[in-house]
């Protein structure tokens, strides 16, 4: 039996894949649940289609997705942030516009420049095709958003559930809001490889979505997102060596079975609860 | 009063707000608005919806910039004194989508700019028991928020304000979607802040007996209709003026009392 669970991790190509997919399943599963809480799934969707003109200039300036992957959430997020908070047409409005804006615009500039890259591997991701120098700048990535979301957790958490207490409390609230965005946008950068552009929000809002059914508060999801999210992004590894499917596919499909669990679970200890009342 | 009773009542007064404006996009939600609330005050802020209630805390909270005229706490701009005031918001504006303890709620009454504590976690768990011993719930301590009645969580909120340990303590809508009993509890309790010294003010839309529970009312319709003891400015003129035609159901008030006060 360990023998066929280490067998994969004989090739160097299926370590690095299984670094990639352990770091994507801690910081999207991290971020998963404040995500949930403040309502920001559309946004953090918008987040990963506006990278796609940003990886297409990229990489016709002769850089890698990875080496693009810093100042491109930076930006992303900064200029949805000021976007967002400026325009008076609503903030759902205003994120579809974006979101279908920079996802054309992002096709477009492919095909105009001429860049080559393999569209496919975009959307859905290739943890396979990750290099040693990508498992550095996603590790690197991953370290600094569970460092900052360790140091400014109780803000964090304060700002998610009460925006208005927590600024007439005195907390930099402008700050902790372009803080979630950013280290939102690194994130979902750092995923793309190992998810894509599409499936990268599997990996974002499925396991804090099932930690919310089997768990009772805040805090307690936070540790049962980022388990569901391990156990999905290795899992889904797994059954892409062994079954030859495409990874990032197989990692979501993968949480949403984890999903489907929990939902019968909570429907179940409803059920007993109201038996037993 | 004379001059000096004047300077004097100024000194005292922590909130004073002269000719405030606030304006929300094209229109104005507050025009000239003047009053000046002192230290130690019980202060029911009444008016329609749409009168300005909630525009004025959030300006007092500094959380929207004054338009014209002046607003000062302790004579600095509200934003420069984020922190002095604690504020229990309106129960739906608290994003509740994951689960809180009730300690977790109340422990963000002690959360401040920098990111560690100066706190230990011992001194942080005593003050959140102190707080909640105050407002009768210590025994929920680790209770799931969304367990808890509507009157219960107010009573939460306004634990997490006296762990802040503000002077200042606004309540949007307290009373709304809280039974009776639940309505009494919560004014017992901020009765008992009162007399600790705390300057307490409440948006209410109860305007029936406001003279056997505040000292002072301030009557808002966009603008300020009167503010001052509620025996002497909750008269029927002053009613009209904030309800309008819609003042039929405030028939039981007492308004003769009040006007045979007057006289």
């Amino acid at each position: 039996m360990i023998e066929i669970l280490t067998e994969p991790f004989s090739y160097n190509f299926m370590v690095r894949s299984l670094i990639a997919a352990v770091t994507s399943g801690i910081t999207l599963s991290l971020l998963g649940p404040f995500t949930i809480n403040r309502n920001m799934g559309f946004m953090a969707d918008a987040i990963a289609h506006a990278t796609l003109p940003i990886i297409a200039v990229g990489v016709f300036l002769g850089f890698s997705i990875s080496e693009l992957g810093v100042p491109a959430s930076i930006l992303i997020a900064i200029f949805l942030g000021y976007i967002i908070k400026n325009s008076n047409i609503g903030e759902d409005t205003a994120i579809g516009i974006i979101f279908s804006s920079f996802f054309a615009l992002g096709f477009v500039l492919i095909s105009v420049l001429e860049v080559t890259v393999n569209l496919e591997d975009l959307l859905f991701g290739q943890i396979l095709a990750v290099s040693r120098f990508d498992v550095f700048i996603i590790l690197g990535m991953c370290i600094s958003v569970v460092s900052l979301i360790t140091i400014f957790f109780k803000q964090l958490v304060f700002y998610s559930f009460d925006p208005v207490g927590a600024e007439v409390k005195g907390l930099n609230t402008n700050f902790l809001n372009y803080l979630f965005l950013v280290l939102l946008s690194v994130s979902i950068v750092a995923s793309l490889q190992s998810v894509g552009i599409i499936l990268v929000l599997s990996l974002l809002l499925i396991p804090a979505a099932s930690a919310k059914l089997v768990t009772n508060t805040f805090h307690s999801s936070i540790f049962v997102s980022i388990l569901f999210g391990l156990i999905s992004s290795v899992s889904g590894l797994y059954c892409s060596y062994f079954l030859n499917l495409p990874s990032g596919p197989s990692m979501s499909l993968m949480a949403s079975l984890i999903f489907i669990i929990c939902f019968f679970i909570n429907k179940i200890k409803k059920n007993v609860a109201f038996f037993n009342n | 009063m004379n001059v000096s009773e004047s300077n004097q009542t100024v000194e005292k007064a922590i909130i004073v707000s002269d000719g405030c404006c606030v304006r929300l996009g094209d229109s104005s939600v507050l025009d000239d608005v003047t009053f000046s609330i002192e230290k130690g005050k019980k202060v029911a802020v009444v008016g329609p919806n749409g009168g300005g209630k909630s525009t004025l805390f959030n300006a007092i909270t500094g959380l929207l910039p004054i338009d014209n005229g002046s607003l000062t706490i302790y004579g600095k701009k509200p934003e420069e004194v984020r922190g002095s005031i604690s504020y229990v918001p309106q129960k739906d504006l608290l994003n509740k989508n994951f689960e809180l303890t009730v300690k977790q709620v109340v422990e963000m009454g002690l959360i401040g700019k920098k990111t560690l504590s100066i706190f230990s976690q011992r001194k942080t768990n005593l003050k959140i028991q102190k707080s909640l011993e105050s407002v009768g719930l210590l025994e929920k301590i680790d209770e799931n928020i969304n367990n808890l009645s509507g009157g219960q969580f107010q009573r939460v909120l306004i634990a997490r304000g006296l762990a802040q340990n503000a002077d200042i303590l606004i309540l949007d809508e307290a009373f709304s979607a809280v039974d009776v009993g639940a309505q009494e509890d919560i004014m017992k309790l901020l009765n008992d802040i009162n007399l600790e010294g705390k300057t307490v003010l409440i948006a209410t839309h109860d305007i029936n007996n406001l003279e056997n529970k505040f000292d002072e009312v301030l009557c808002l319709n966009r603008h300020c209709c009167a503010y001052g003891d509620p025996k002497e400015v909750l008269t029927q003129e002053v009613i009209n003026e904030m309800y309008g035609s819609h003042n039929e159901m405030f028939r039981n008030h007492n308004i003769e009392k009040h006007t045979n006060n007057n006289d």
